[in-house]
């Protein structure tokens, strides 16, 4: 093992090493369907053609890559003949959401690592298939859509490590809702990282997610997916890639919650094609580690579609979290509404750049992007960059920016019922990004959200605002 | 109760409040009339300690205490209750966890034990029917989305739950429907007794019909240019305010 540092660009090279020695693993084998050979193969090809992003790369303008030398000499997680020892190995998990892995009443999938651990799950639900048991008919849906609804915009750079998840892919999860069928519980992913190297020689551990969801016309569903580390410490990269499909008509409410812990770094993307008249909800968070790099790529491919995303992110220590959203406005008729709110505290960093693009068809689009930031501490940085590119005439925009303060007025009132000051401002602290999570369609995730992200205010101040209050001299229990 | 003296109080650099005294006795109800811009609100303000209303000279003593010395949420938790003209809105915060922080603070300042959330939730429920106002508010953001008169009703639950010593109502009339001023009224006098003092700042005799006051006093120019029982409401209600402003001039 080497121990001078060497520059991010081996990144590139190991993981392509990782790929092909994946690859030749899984050749032996001697299953694996020719779409997925494919797949990889195809994507061991473009990321070795893109070249690795620098500082003067728009994309990766605010988010070092320098973070991935840990993982040059990572353990590779997710080969599959490790998978039948993790499944009996594996949980109870930990999770930064203070308890196992969320109970509630949904299908209940857990992968540990890119693995899915059938002791921790439920048996697969109707419309649920892993990549590796697909049959004629549902390898036919995945080799239809899979990496093609992540590779549907030329956008290579955007799309790096969406190439670099399709060279890895092994196994994954396809969801197929069919026609007219509603999705009877709502489907809950746990994606676990487990950090499980060898406790006497530490290594950090590389997974890669990947789910497929598939909605035909008129079909509805809720999925939730839970991103949660282990709380090993050991530094562990995970690349998850959700690629969701909506046909004409259909419903998908999805939730996405980034809540590993301080060793993890996370590079995740969603990408979304909504034809004729389909909805999609969405919401995500990003708490809790090193980095995050998260890329919503929405596209709206059919009139009539509509989209709504709300995004929380916190970031404290020295924690980068990543925001990049883009919407494609293909086709006329179509709205999107966003809304991200951060908070940044410590020497904490957050980016968020959202851009919408309303291509020359696109008439009678309705957009509206919204990012509000919080900053809690001088050494705290956010960078946020709304990025509208219009090209047709008969459109409503609107987008806002901003780096708030509690509002005084607001402070002012509290007290004067008695509160604390310092109380007062981890009530509208929270508050600020509560009004996000009221709009979470799950109690049980709501709840869970609310009493972990209340307890984290309460117990650590990076996340509390002191600007915007200059008031009298702090009580007595604004001092213990 | 209260006790101010000679109280001059500026905002903005502007002094608004001159040479004004006013003691107030427990169980008494005053009520403060006046033109827009004579001060009414900048008393209510500088009682519960805001920010930016400043004390130039004299003194003001709630309970036997000097108020400089205090901040607002040390006045509130002592007993000081201020009814806002404009309540605020805070989306994000729950009306319930609100309304329990404010009532555990008080508690605790008295010495009490704080309520579990089951009895509070029970006191709170009861609370918002005695001044009709769905349970289902107390779930909602604080005043999210409340009509005026809900604004107002949220205000006297608040005080309700927090039984202040000293409760000002600053223009608790303005917009309200006389429905929704009944309510108000209501809970006000059911909270009448002879320990708990009232300054009810008013624009409008009507308020008056309702919360029948001790005395009343008009603040004209930052000073009280006249006080009397509530006859004097009836006088200011037919003549206006025009004619005292020229008998002080």
């Amino acid at each position: 093992m080497t121990t001078s540092v060497t520059p991010a660009a081996d990144f590139h090279q190991h993981a392509l090493a990782l790929a092909a020695a994946q690859s030749a693993a899984l050749a032996q084998q001697d299953n694996s369907p020719l779409w997925m050979t494919a797949l990889r193969e195809q994507g061991a090809t473009d990321f070795a053609r893109t070249a690795w992003p620098g500082r003067k790369t728009e994309q990766w303008k605010y988010t070092s890559l320098q973070a991935f030398q840990d993982f040059v000499n990572a353990e590779w997680a997710a080969a599959p003949e490790v998978a039948a020892e993790l499944t009996t190995q594996a949980g109870p998990y930990t999770t930064a959401m203070g308890s196992t892995v969320l109970s509630m009443a949904a299908t209940r999938l857990v992968f540990v690592d890119g693995v899915l651990d059938m002791l921790a799950s439920d048996a697969l639900p109707a419309g649920v298939t892993l990549f590796s048991q697909a049959d004629a008919a549902t390898g036919k849906i995945i080799a239809d859509h899979l990496g093609k609804i992540a590779g549907s915009v030329d956008a290579p750079r955007r799309n790096l490590f969406a190439m670099l998840n399709n060279a890895w892919t092994c196994d994954g999860l396809l969801l197929h809702v069919p026609r007219g069928v509603t999705l009877e519980k709502p489907l809950y992913i746990a994606h676990v990282s487990s950090g499980a190297g060898d406790q006497a020689e530490p290594a950090a551990t590389v997974a890669n997610h990947r789910v497929l969801i598939v909605m035909d016309e008129g079909s509805s569903a809720q999925v939730i997916e839970h991103f949660v580390g282990s709380d090993s410490g050991q530094p562990a990269f995970v690349n998850a890639l959700t690629e969701i499909q909506l046909g004409n008509n259909a419903q998908l409410h999805h939730t996405r919650l980034n809540m590993e812990d301080e060793a993890l770094s996370h590079v995740g993307a969603v990408h979304l094609n909504l034809h004729r008249d389909s909805r999609f909800h969405g919401f995500t968070i990003a708490e809790g580690s090193r980095l995050k790099r998260i890329d919503y790529q929405m596209n709206h491919c059919g009139p009539g579609a509509d989209l709504k995303l709300d995004g929380v992110y916190l970031a404290r220590h020295r924690q980068l979290v990543d925001y990049h959203t883009t919407i494609e406005h293909r086709v006329p008729h179509c709205t999107s509404k966003e809304v991200f709110r951060g908070i940044i505290g410590d020497r904490a960093k957050a980016v968020f750049n959202g851009r919408i693009h309303i291509h020359k068809d696109a008439q009678k689009t309705l957009a509206e992007l919204n990012n509000r930031n919080l900053l809690t501490s001088n050494a705290a940085e956010i960078d946020t960059k709304p990025e509208l590119e219009i090209y047709a005439d008969d459109v409503r925009c609107a987008h806002g920016a901003t780096i708030s303060q509690l509002d005084e007025t607001a402070l002012y009132y509290l007290q004067s019922r008695g509160i604390s000051p310092s109380q007062a401002r981890v009530m509208l602290s929270f508050g600020f990004i509560n009004e996000l999570l009221q709009g979470l369609p799950h109690e049980e995730v709501r709840t869970a959200l609310s009493t972990h992200l209340s307890a984290l205010f309460a117990a650590d101040r990076a996340l509390v605002s002191d600007v915007g209050y200059s008031g009298h001299p702090a009580t007595d229990d604004e001092r213990a | 109760m209260l006790e101010i003296n000679k109280l001059n109080a500026q905002v903005e650099g502007k002094q608004i409040l001159h040479d004004l005294s006013l003691t107030i006795k427990p169980g008494e109800v005053h009520a403060i009339m006046g033109p827009n811009g004579s001060g009414k609100s900048t008393l209510g303000n500088v009682l519960t300690g805001r920010d930016g209303y400043e004390v130039l000279s004299g003194e003001i003593t709630f309970n036997g205490k000097n108020l400089h010395d205090m901040g607002i949420e040390e006045r509130a938790r002592e007993g000081m209750f201020l009814a806002f003209q404009y309540p605020v809105e805070i989306p994000g915060v729950s009306n319930m966890e609100f309304l329990k922080a404010a009532v555990d603070a008080r508690r605790k300042h008295l010495g009490l034990e704080e309520l579990s959330s089951f009895d509070f939730m029970k006191l709170a429920r009861d609370t918002s029917s005695k001044v009709s106002l769905d349970p289902s508010f107390l779930k909602r953001g604080v005043n999210e989305g409340f009509s005026g008169g809900e604004k107002k009703r949220n205000e006297i639950m608040q005080m309700m739950l927090l039984e202040p010593s000293l409760c000002i109502l600053d223009e608790t009339d303005s917009g309200l429907d006389i429905d929704a001023l009944q309510v108000v009224a209501s809970g006000v006098n059911a909270m009448r007794n002879s320990e708990r003092s009232f300054i009810v700042v008013t624009h409008y005799q009507r308020l008056l019909d309702f919360i029948v006051p001790d005395y009343v006093h008009v603040l004209a120019g930052g000073k009280i240019v006249k006080s009397g029982d509530k006859e004097l409401a009836r006088e200011l209600e037919a003549k206006g305010y025009g004619w005292l402003e020229s008998e002080v001039a």
